[in-house]
């Protein structure tokens, strides 16, 4: 579905990918780990097309981001980002709403199934009492599940989570990403940044492991996932097992780290 | 389905905007009447309208009985002045609306990137040269070059940073700014005699406005509100920040920079004709905002006409009420200033409350 060939990019004269290639089929949850600064959250600018490779081509079912117009982009590609505030006081319907955006035209009115479908995904999120509160006076928990439940809206093929579930508690991180794994089918995929190695583990089945702008791994999570990768990757010492409790592998952690 | 009640709901929270804009509408016809009736001479309601539509249907059979001064003290000397407070007034609301919108700051104002500054700059510099060679325009037209070259000079600053984004965008206003602000003081110690007539015309006034600046307004105004209703639903998007913008189908650089330059053109237009009138372009949006809510494709048009009504009130007050003509611009400071501490303070104590 998605194919990254031969990307080079450059913050400046900081070069942050060289010779990336990627691919990402559909009906998937892919988990990207790896550490602070590795180039996660620029990957998933290049994935959305809000950045442009310097070289190579980002490709969407076989046509390059950069020839796609911004509705067609918007209606194919949904970024939940990390936190962020949002200083005007939108209620949260009407946040949801902007997810519907480039589907309604310009001067019109959203409609009977844009209404329905924010109804439904604000139901889904649990945020029906959320309706016509302020979105500027919610705490950043809350206002996190408002811009997933916005994302979600959007009704893209592409979903892709920016450490979306970052500040939200244990209850609503496994809510959000069961939303989000519903939507993964044969025609779509959720490509998400993960920072929690385990929660990665309980949804991902594809998983990306990315080292200082190169990927170190990728392939089936039960190939990706070893201790020698989280040795050489974070230099932390594990032991990844299957956990019968959670039924997904699990990684178990030693205090110490070297630098 | 019922929605719980809002935190702060009021009679106006629950009109429906176009309800809102009507009232808005009648209540600007009126006071542009009321207002071209009261001053020196008061001329009653009636004729005040009389007067008007005998010039706009070209019969002056209308006014026939009236005394000969009065369609001359309407139409020649104080409709223009109405005209341009209203059209300025609703100028600086809209573009504070947006400049506020772009800068994802409900505090910032047309002159946050230093357009005064550089306006004040320019027509500092044209009262000290005494540069008369346009006639009645040159002191406006070089205010308006000092804030189209401020403003090239803060999208100069802010580009090398890759997006224009807000962070970015203020400090390179405020840098400019402070730079231009120390350059009108020097003018000001260079110019011995004209330091007055600059210092007045910092201070802002509508007084001998004529019908070619009220048309100059006028087409500014409109051609802004077109752009801004344009880009109304844009803007909304750009408060989720440039990415998530980016990912709803609006290119979040090209919006803002439209967005940026014609606000700024339209601010500096206003300027250009009535000087440094200030708190105008904040206050509006930010009250306005507590009725219609931040949805820019209703704030943008009520604001218009709120910030209309305000300057032409304001500007009234001080022609035909007040013993002493004082300087609009120090007028919207004195009562726009603690009105504006008194709700942010409101505001603040019921965010903790």
């Amino acid at each position: 579905m998605y194919d990254l060939e031969d990307i080079e990019f450059a913050y400046g004269p900081k070069a942050v990918f060289q010779n990336l290639s990627l691919r990402f089929e559909a009906g998937h949850f892919y988990g990207i780990i790896g550490p602070n600064g590795c180039g996660k959250s620029t990957l998933i600018d290049l994935l959305a097309g809000h950045l442009q490779p310097e070289r190579g081509c980002v490709r969407l079912n076989g046509r390059p981001l950069q020839r796609l117009d911004r509705k067609t982009l918007a209606r194919s590609i949904a970024l939940v980002p990390q936190d962020f505030r949002i200083n005007f006081p939108y209620t949260c319907q009407e946040i949801v709403m902007m997810g519907r955006y480039p589907y309604i035209p310009r001067f019109t009115r959203p409609g009977r199934t844009d209404r329905a479908i924010v109804d439904d995904v604000l139901k889904k999120a649990d945020l029906d009492d959320f309706q016509s509160r302020y979105v500027d006076r919610l705490s950043g928990g809350e206002r996190q599940r408002v811009v997933f439940a916005r994302g979600l809206a959007q009704q893209t093929p592409v979903l892709l989570l920016d450490e979306a579930t970052a500040s939200l508690d244990m209850h609503h991180t496994m809510a959000m990403l069961n939303l989000a794994a519903a939507t993964v089918s044969p025609a779509s995929l959720v490509i998400a940044v993960m920072q929690d190695i385990n929660l990665a583990a309980m949804y991902c089945d594809r998983l990306v492991c990315m080292n200082a702008g190169a990927v170190f791994a990728s392939g089936p999570l039960e190939q990706v996932l070893s201790a020698e990768m989280l040795q050489a990757v974070f230099q932390v010492d594990a032991r990844v097992a299957r956990n019968d409790y959670c039924d997904a592998l699990q990684v178990a952690f030693r205090k110490e780290v070297r630098p | 389905m019922p929605a719980p009640a809002k935190s702060h709901d009021s009679v106006l929270q629950r009109l429906p905007t176009s309800a809102v804009i009507c009232l808005l509408v009648l209540m600007l016809a009126a006071a542009i009447v009321l207002a071209a009736g009261s001053g020196y001479v008061n001329i009653p309601f009636w004729d005040v309208i009389r007067i008007i539509t005998a010039k706009a249907a070209g019969n002056d059979g209308l006014t026939a009985h009236l005394d000969q001064l009065a369609p001359v003290v309407v139409m020649d000397v104080r409709l223009p002045r109405i005209l341009a407070a209203a059209l300025v007034g609703g100028g600086l609301a809209v573009s504070g609306a947006v400049f506020q919108g772009i800068l994802l700051n409900p505090l910032a104002d047309p002159y946050t990137l230093g357009v005064s500054a550089g306006a004040a700059f320019g027509a500092s510099l044209a009262l000290l040269l005494n540069f008369t060679l346009l006639g009645l325009w040159s002191v406006p037209v070089f205010a308006f070059g000092g804030a189209v070259f401020t403003l090239m000079a803060v999208i100069y600053l802010t580009a090398g940073s890759g997006d224009l984004s807000s962070g970015s965008l203020i400090l390179s206003g405020i840098i400019v700014a402070a730079i231009l602000s120390a350059g009108v003081s020097f003018i000001k110690y260079l110019a011995d005699d004209a330091v007055g007539i600059i210092i007045f015309w910092l201070m802002g006034s509508f007084a001998s406005k004529t019908w070619a600046e009220v048309a100059l307004a006028a087409v500014t105004f409109v051609f802004g509100l077109s752009v801004f209703f344009y880009f109304g639903r844009d803007l909304n998007l750009l408060a989720l920040g440039h990415r998530t913008a980016g990912s709803l189908g609006v290119s979040p650089r090209r919006v803002s920079l439209v967005l940026l330059i014609t606000a700024s053109l339209v601010s500096a237009v206003c300027v250009a004709i009535s000087g440094i009138i200030g708190f105008v372009g904040l206050l509006v949006p930010h009250m306005v905002r507590f009725v219609t809510g931040p949805d820019n494709r209703r704030l943008i048009p009520v604001s218009a006409l709120a910030g209309s009504l305000l300057l032409l009130c304001a500007d009234t007050v001080t022609r035909a009420w007040l013993p002493q003509e004082v300087p609009i611009g120090v007028i919207t400071a004195l009562i726009g200033g603690p009105f504006f501490c008194y709700i942010y303070r409101k505001r603040q104590l019921r965010q903790f409350s």
